[in-house]
């Protein structure tokens, strides 16, 4: 056994620690905080297989964005975990569901023991055009020209989430700003990292966005990075989140994935049919959407963080 | 034994807890932090795909980590409404469950606890 494997193996063991931690813990809280534990560790097993694009988007919404909403949710449902300790379900329908998860994994298992010989693969078939469109990240040539549909219906579905979280309010806060994140005190550490880590938080985001083109990196990730530091100023009570009736917020919200549809229907009428990009133009054209996206999804991300309006809309 | 296989087997494994988790937890959000584990092993099985495709100079299969990529902004999306939910029954009610029977303890029914 290679020290790498020894290594591969250790850290796959402290994941399904943490995984079983965040299972089998008492408190939801505990459990929350395992599972960010667990989002992290899990990004460095992206690292292992050479998936550094994936790595950055586990770490920052598997991890990160979903933490923030868990954590805030744990905190709040407190009160009610000693009510559903009564609710465990008996011994024999455990068993049945271990027994089933327990199937389920020696399926899984035995696909990965006896994998398909050769591996199938659109490696070739990727790269084949990665010159043609001057994108020098074949998993950014996937997501924004190759299957630039799956990324498009993702927006839609990301507004969709954001549409159903508002419609959770109740109808005298419709148009209101969503609760208070977490009162600050005015002069705390949290307040001085609000005011400090921005200005390089935000120039983090736009390098991640420019450099998804040719390395790891790209919009879902610098989207990420942006909401965080959106969300630091909120959390430190520096800024409130904004009334959800503004105007500029929601058509900021659309700009996006209206963007992306708008250059989707151009390539109807330029080159040969929905979303194709006209050649020698592809870069220029991804990168715009990409920087248009990018301030959509940083908007939804910390708007669904945030949560419905719990306020009343001001006059 | 190489390192792609490890991490699938790690995988199957995450899949199978967060299954029993799914199933066994009376919590909302539990249920919810145990199927996002689901989601994960399920991510990571298709990296183990993705890494055994490394070909043409790259070090894995980029369609199936593009897909991932997606995957993990939906999940998100899913946990947060998902969240949105548990957080607007506890508003309603009170309570945070799934149970069909009102609990033994002195119902609240009607006035709620939100504010």
């Amino acid at each position: 056994m290679t020290i790498a494997l020894a290594l591969d193996a250790g850290l796959a063991l402290l994941v399904l620690g943490v995984a079983l931690w965040t299972i089998g813990a008492g408190p939801t809280f505990a459990a929350v905080v395992g599972f960010v534990a667990f989002g992290l560790l899990l990004a460095l097993v992206w690292v292992r297989l050479a998936a550094v694009d994936v790595a950055l988007t586990e770490a920052a919404i598997g991890s990160g964005v979903t933490g923030a909403v868990l954590i805030a949710a744990a905190a709040r449902l407190r009160p009610t975990e000693p009510q559903s300790v009564g609710e465990r379900p008996g011994a024999t329908m455990r068993l049945v569901a271990a027994l089933l998860s327990v199937l389920v994994f020696a399926g899984l298992a035995g696909i990965v023991l006896f994998p398909a010989d050769p591996a199938p693969t659109l490696g070739p078939a990727a790269a084949a055009h990665l010159p043609e469109l001057d994108v020098g990240n074949p998993v950014t040539a996937v997501l924004l020209a190759y299957r630039s549909v799956d990324t498009l219906l993702e927006k839609v579905v990301l507004l969709l989430a954001l549409v159903g979280v508002w419609s959770l309010a109740p109808d005298r806060f419709w148009g209101g700003a969503p609760g208070v994140l977490r009162p600050a005190r005015p002069d705390g550490a949290l307040a001085l990292l609000g005011r400090v880590l921005p200005p390089i938080g935000i120039v983090v985001g736009v390098y991640i966005l420019w450099v998804g083109a040719i390395a790891p990196g790209g919009a879902f990730q610098a989207a990420a990075t942006l909401a965080a530091m959106w969300l630091l100023v909120m959390i430190a009570g520096l800024r409130d989140p904004p009334e959800t009736r503004l105007r500029s917020l929601r058509l900021l919200l659309v700009a996006g994935p209206a963007v992306f549809l708008a250059v989707g229907l151009a390539g109807f009428a330029l080159p040969d049919g929905f979303l194709s990009y006209p050649v020698g133009h592809a870069k220029p054209i991804i990168i715009a959407i990409e920087a248009v996206l990018t301030l959509s999804i940083a908007v939804i991300l910390g708007l669904l963080v945030a949560g419905p309006p719990e306020r009343e809309r001001q006059r | 034994m190489n390192a792609a296989t490890l991490y699938g087997l790690c995988g199957a494994a995450l899949v199978g807890l967060g299954l029993y988790g799914t199933i066994v937890h009376p919590q909302p959000l539990r249920k919810i932090l145990a199927f996002n584990l689901l989601g994960g092993g399920v991510f990571l099985q298709f990296g183990v795909i993705a890494r055994r495709g490394a070909a043409a100079g790259m070090g894995g299969d980029p369609v199936p980590q593009a897909m991932v990529i997606t995957g993990i902004v939906v999940a998100f999306s899913a946990t947060a409404l998902a969240v949105a939910l548990v957080l607007r029954l506890f508003q309603e009610t009170g309570k945070a469950t799934l149970g069909s029977e009102p609990p033994a303890s002195p119902a609240r029914d009607g006035e709620g606890a939100g504010r």
